[in-house]
């Protein structure tokens, strides 16, 4: 394309549709640009707005709501019930609790680990262990919720069939131990991610540096502290990054304990969707959402800032 | 709009209009209800009685029935959803309990305003009682038709009482008459024998059938004789430690068909295999859950099954200084008020409420029904129910907060017979809740 066009009036500019024009590129973002706002932009302010009525689903107050302003939040910070059954604070607790034990240790260690070990296994095995570990991760949430269901139930489970085969008294798993449930659960299904992103970085890594180590006689362990595990820095940041952020809003447990017994298994999420969805709380709900956005965008620009520095490498 | 556009858009919507034939009326009708699952009877009479007769009398209008097979609370979700955004079955069964939360919500429209005369002049009205009618009402609205009325009592097996050395005519005149009679039968080696439901999975049926029925026992209720709600008291304690006493302090119940999201099938199945000698439950219990064919039936059943009256606290001490106490609910259908056709829908509506469809459905499940033309079949056992029970009845506040404050009180059950929180504790957590849902206002502290 020449300048010529570039010095023409406006006017004749508008007939001669060009399309690298930035009029072309607008007209081409408006059907997307729709869309996004109807479903994403509009109905973030939404939330954001119902956040501060006591809308409800059904009820005097569905019909008309009143403005509380900062009510919903205040309820939620209540310090008096802060920390309760079932109070936010108590979710909130829960899920970080969670976090930390199913995606900081369980994930991204056992996929640290995983892809550390099939490293040196022969192919086939390291073709098995990854299609099992994938499978986890992307067999649909209701078939492998209902799956594990079956397999911890009391009266027929799997599980308690093999205990008490090897003569081990059975465990009422699900109703005494629900965090861990939920947690190994977590563990099980989320640490494919972590095995794929770190197996390919430790496939980034040069052979002959570990060469170089066998040489001088280096053991399996020193090879991973010294060599394996510095040169991944960058994917542990940008994994645990990742990870957190969905643990943080995973729902799938619910699935499994519906976020019971006695809410010991109640994360945000499921709290969130019990106020809004199963106690009709629209405002109550909508605040939380707009809490659990906000964490969310912290975690977000955490990880925008890591991704745009550099990281130092050893 | 300029006008290019408005007749375009005028010209579409007259081809689609044109597109879709005059005489094609589809109505969608939901239940709780599958054929060989729960409530497998109204499914049956909806799909082979109903629906073909209607569509017999109506050839322009064609019926779907929609069998829903999950949870109470889940169809009520699914309806405040639906409802709420112009979807959803044209018609669909609906718990009247429900009635004054959805009406004030604005999710339903009273018949009057869907209708109007029509339904005024119905012929079934004359042959429908204000009591029962009032089931499916809000505020001198009438926002569908009930099926028909039911009342609550003690379950028993007679097999497990005889074999725990209890008299065949047993009636507790007291809560400790009870507990002893649980007493007894754990040490015959009843593994649970007594079920007070308690709980968030079991939703209604743990305010309805458990906490109701215990409550009722002290003299109290949910609310007073303001309609205000009871956030504090000496009933609430009592009903509360009645739970501890048989889920936690002693084991005279399952604990854990309390807690566990299928708890209500577990208790079912509890009684069906011979765990459980004492449940207390509505009539629908007999007459659906354990029927002959059901998913819970019990063997021999009018043999094996007989029920006692829910007795006070100590004789006398009930409301109304009643001896015994029962409490009755009732469920029927709504129209959908973002139904397309409503005519067509009352059509149906009415149609199925007529008393020879009604009659009908007397077939498949024998209950006390809303018409007076439909006579309660030679059952004794209904005969003798109705009859004990329906004058000491009483039914739950028609108030738009009622659901809501529901819910906590399963929570509150819950979180003593888990033995989280000791009652008192339950009790404030439950004060600060209904706070929250009502307003401080609407509440009242006895103690």
């Amino acid at each position: 394309m020449t300048t010529e066009p570039l010095s023409t009036p406006p006017k004749r500019k508008a007939r001669n549709f060009a399309l690298l024009s930035n009029r072309a590129g607008a007209a081409f973002m408006l059907p997307a640009g729709l869309l996004v706002s109807v479903f994403v932009i509009i109905p973030f302010f939404w939330v954001i707005f119902v956040s501060f009525t006591n809308r409800t689903l059904i009820g005097p107050t569905a019909l008309n709501p009143q403005f509380v302003g900062l009510g919903n939040y205040l309820a939620l910070f209540d310090p008096a019930t802060f920390f309760q059954r079932g109070q936010f604070g108590f979710s909130l607790i829960l899920t970080t609790q969670f976090v930390l034990a199913s995606a900081l240790i369980g994930q991204a260690l056992l996929g640290l680990l995983l892809a550390w070990l099939i490293q040196t296994v022969p192919a086939w095995v390291k073709r098995i262990t990854e299609t099992f570990v994938i499978a986890a991760w992307i067999l649909p949430e209701v078939v492998i919720g209902f799956a594990w269901f079956a397999f911890l139930d009391y009266d027929n489970g799997t599980f308690n069939m093999l205990l008490e085969s090897i003569g081990l008294p059975p465990g009422d798993f699900l109703l005494q131990q629900p965090f861990w449930v939920i947690v190994v659960f977590n563990t099980w299904r989320g640490a494919a991610f972590s095995m794929m992103l770190f197996n390919s970085a430790f496939s980034s890594i040069p052979p002959s540096y570990f060469q170089a180590a066998d040489v001088a006689g280096a053991s399996s362990w020193q090879k991973f502290r010294d060599i394996g595990l510095p040169l991944i820095r960058g994917h542990i940041v940008t994994d645990l990054i990742l990870i957190t952020m969905w643990t943080f809003n995973t729902f799938t447990p619910f699935l499994l304990t519906n976020g019971g017994p006695s809410y010991r298994t109640e994360l945000v999420s499921i709290y969130n969707y019990r106020v809004a969805f199963q106690d009709f709380q629209f405002g109550k709900g909508a605040a939380v959402g707009v809490i659990m956005m906000l964490i969310n965008l912290a975690f977000a620009l955490v990880y925008l800032r890591l991704g745009r520095k550099k990281v130092p490498k050893s | 709009m300029n006008n290019r556009m408005r007749a375009l858009a005028l010209g579409l919507l007259g081809a689609s209009a044109m597109a879709v034939p005059a005489f094609a009326v589809d109505l969608d009708i939901t239940c709780r209800c599958v054929i060989g699952g729960v409530n497998s009877a109204t499914a049956q009479w909806l799909e082979e009685k109903v629906i073909p007769a209607f569509e017999a009398a109506n050839p322009d209008i064609n019926v779907t029935l929609n069998q829903f097979g999950g949870e109470d609370a889940q169809l009520t979700q699914q309806l405040a959803l639906d409802f709420s955004t112009g979807a959803g079955p044209d018609i669909s069964a609906f718990d009247g309990f429900l009635i004054p939360a959805f009406a004030a919500g604005g999710q339903l429209k009273s018949l009057d305003e869907l209708i109007g005369e029509e339904y005024a002049n119905w012929e079934g009205w004359d042959h429908i009682s204000d009591g029962i009618r009032s089931i499916m009402s809000y505020d001198g609205q009438t926002y569908g038709i009930g099926l028909g009325t039911d009342v609550r009592m003690i379950f028993l097996r007679k097999d497990l009482m005889e074999k725990a050395g209890l008299p065949a005519d047993w009636q507790p005149a007291s809560w400790a008459d009870v507990l002893d009679a649980a007493r007894k039968l754990k040490e015959a080696g009843v593994e649970a024998p007594l079920q007070l439901n308690a709980g968030v999975a079991m939703g209604e049926a743990t305010t309805m059938q458990g906490y109701w029925m215990a409550l009722l026992g002290t003299g109290e209720g949910v609310t007073d004789e303001n309609g205000k709600f009871i956030v504090e008291s000496q009933g609430i304690l009592d009903v509360l430690n009645l739970y501890k006493t048989v889920y936690v302090d002693e084991g005279l119940g399952d604990q854990r068909a309390q807690l566990l999201a299928d708890g209500r099938n577990r208790s079912f199945a509890n009684f069906r295999d011979g765990k459980t000698a004492m449940l207390v439950e509505g009539d629908w219990f007999y007459r659906s859950v354990t029927a002959p064919g059901a998913e819970f039936a019990v063997e021999d059943r009018d043999n094996v099954m007989s029920w006692a009256k829910m007795p006070a606290q100590e004789p006398g001490a009930a409301i109304r200084d009643q001896d015994f106490v029962s409490i009755s609910g009732g469920t029927g259908f709504v129209i959908n008020p973002n139904t397309d056709t409503p005519m067509e829908a009352w059509k149906l509506l009415s149609f199925m409420m007529s008393q020879e469809q009604m009659t009908a459905f007397q077939e498949f499940q024998p209950g006390i029904r809303s018409r007076s033309d439909v006579a309660i079949p030679d059952n004794p056992f209904l005969t003798e129910t109705s009859q004990t029970l329906l004058p000491l009845t009483t039914a739950r506040p028609n108030d738009p907060n009622y659901n809501a404050v529901s819910q906590e009180i399963q929570r509150m059950t819950e979180a003593v017979v888990s033995g989280e929180l000791s009652p008192e504790e339950a009790m404030a957590q439950y004060k600060a809740a209904v706070i929250g849902v009502v307003g401080e206002e609407n509440t009242v502290s006895l103690l």
